[in-house]
């Protein structure tokens, strides 16, 4: 590199490795893959299914007439893969920083903030992948969007997929080692997935409970998931946008500092030699 | 201009105290030896030359950029074999390279010939499309180095890059870093316990509870009692 720094294609290899990388653990990880796919197919085949005689839907934005429970619940989880995979990227963090794995990045001559960034945005293309495929199965299922929708919907994907990639990259930087992410399963994931409007809207919430309604309300995933529903069906909800966006820029900040070598974790680990 | 200069450097955990104004420098093209027992801060040393840690006090210079200003040039010129291995065991050898070039900013034409060049200086050009997991622990250290050569470093760290290795392959090891040394200038830093991996003609830092003991020709830190008693007498002193 020269003394003014890296030129913009070194910046661009730097990301394309990252993101090869991730993609290429991902095909290598069928398994992973397969997960990713069953886990929302279930809920749409077995749950939706049997929940769409009990759990009628009045007209709710931005559906224009009563939908099936199926079409209101795709949205939802469509964002359970992206959360999934947030989380699974914070256990490659918490994986490649057990075997070491981890430290040749951060020696990387480029900043902190552009590592972390490109592999997130590298996690954020392995969900979008599974995203779409998820939704080619839904459309045989008779789940049709607009078809302009699956073209609206990539930006909130991109978005939805950096805040909760943002999220398990900082609950990365907190976990010190691998069996404690049981605790993200029991912590983190259902309670942010069950207390969201990815399964019933908040005005079915607040009927049964204000108090659950409020909590939803206060969730950040429930803005992720009607970003993506909104999205799908070409309208932009802005409120769900700002949320969203304010809470990639808190958790990423957060991450960045974690990996800060002057604060956060790097600080406080000691190793031997 | 030296290939690594630390003056004044000092690193607490806590209440304890890791790194004691430890000062050093790495001539070009030498073999430096930092010799210490477990525990003595060689690690913490490391992790601070390769910003893992941040230093406060003190001052590190990698040919002649201080990493705390220039963080970006300091590490450029920095190639790291850690104690640990850090490849990525489910990727072939050449993968593991090209993402570690891309971590470097160089293209994927350029990194081909590197990937070639690199490989063939640690004998593993035959392994390149083998999984790590599949060599042994020898081929794994040698391509753990060839990845740390990869952006062409003035400066080599190998934090005990011996460790758990057998006779030959510690041997082995340890001659491909001198003959880098020999035939391509490069300097390195070569963090042990083994004293016998140490040359009369190297460099030498002793290092012992975080705290420079000794520094200059292992020679003429052994005197006519040797290094190892030399050592023994320096570090049981000390401690």
């Amino acid at each position: 590199m020269s003394e003014r720094g890296f030129p913009a294609t070194a910046w661009a290899t730097a990301f394309r490795g990252i993101a090869w990388r991730e993609t290429l653990r991902f095909v290598q990880q069928r398994g992973r893959f397969l997960a990713a796919l069953v886990r929302p197919l279930v809920w749409l085949f077995i749950f939706a299914a049997g929940f769409r005689a009990v759990l009628g839907l009045s007209i709710t934005p931005p559906y224009q007439t009563y939908v099936l429970y199926e079409v209101y619940v795709t949205p939802g989880l469509v964002a359970m893969i992206q959360l999934f995979n947030g989380m699974q990227s914070s256990l490659s963090m918490v994986y490649d920083r057990e075997t070491g794995a981890m430290r040749t990045l951060l020696v990387s001559p480029f900043p902190r903030w552009f590592l972390l960034g490109s592999k997130l945005m590298a996690g954020v293309i392995v969900s979008i992948i599974q995203a779409y495929a998820f939704l080619a199965i839904a459309w045989f299922w008779g789940i049709r969007p607009p078809a302009w929708g699956y073209v609206a919907v990539l930006p909130a994907l991109v978005l939805s997929g950096l805040m909760l990639g943002a999220l398990g990259l900082f609950l990365s930087s907190a976990i010190r080692q691998l069996e404690n992410f049981a605790g993200v399963m029991n912590f983190v994931i259902f309670p942010m997935f069950f207390a969201s409007s990815a399964l019933y809207p908040l005005w079915r919430m607040r009927e049964s409970s204000p108090l659950l309604h409020d909590i939803c309300a206060a969730n950040p995933f429930t803005y992720a998931v009607e970003l993506i529903r909104f999205a799908l069906y070409l309208e932009m909800n802005w409120q769900a946008f700002g949320v969203v966006a304010a809470c990639l820029a808190v958790f990423f900040g957060g991450a960045v500092f974690m990996y800060d070598p002057a604060k956060g974790l790097w600080a406080r680990r000691k190793e031997r030699g | 201009m030296d290939a690594l200069r630390i003056r004044g450097l000092s690193h607490r955990f806590g209440a304890v105290q890791a790194l004691s104004d430890v000062s050093l420098t790495v001539p070009r093209g030498r073999f430096t030896a930092l010799l210490g027992v477990n525990g003595a801060g060689k690690t913490t040393l490391f992790s601070l030359v390769t910003r893992l840690y941040s230093n406060v006090s003190g001052s590190i210079e990698v040919a002649g950029y201080d990493l705390r200003r220039q963080p970006a040039q300091a590490m450029a010129r920095l190639g790291v074999v850690y104690q640990s291995r850090a490849l990525d065991a489910d990727l072939t050898v050449a993968q593991n390279l090209a993402y570690h070039a891309a971590l470097h900013g160089i293209g994927r034409r350029a990194a081909r010939d590197r990937i070639a060049q690199v490989l063939a200086q640690v004998d593993l050009e035959s392994r390149a499309g083998d999984r790590v997991s599949a060599l042994s622990g020898g081929q794994q250290r040698r391509a753990e180095i060839a990845r740390a050569l990869i952006h062409r470093p003035g400066l080599l760290l190998l934090d005990e890059a011996t460790v758990g290795l057998d006779v030959k392959a510690r041997a082995e090891v340890l001659a491909l870093t001198r003959r880098l040394i020999a035939d391509q200038g490069v300097s390195a830093l070569w963090a042990t316990h083994i004293l016998d991996e140490i040359q009369p003609d190297d460099d030498l830092v002793i290092l012992h509870k975080g705290r420079v003991l000794s520094d200059g020709k292992s020679a003429a830190i052994a005197g006519p009692s040797g290094l190892t008693r030399t050592f023994l007498s320096l570090t049981g002193a000390a401690a």
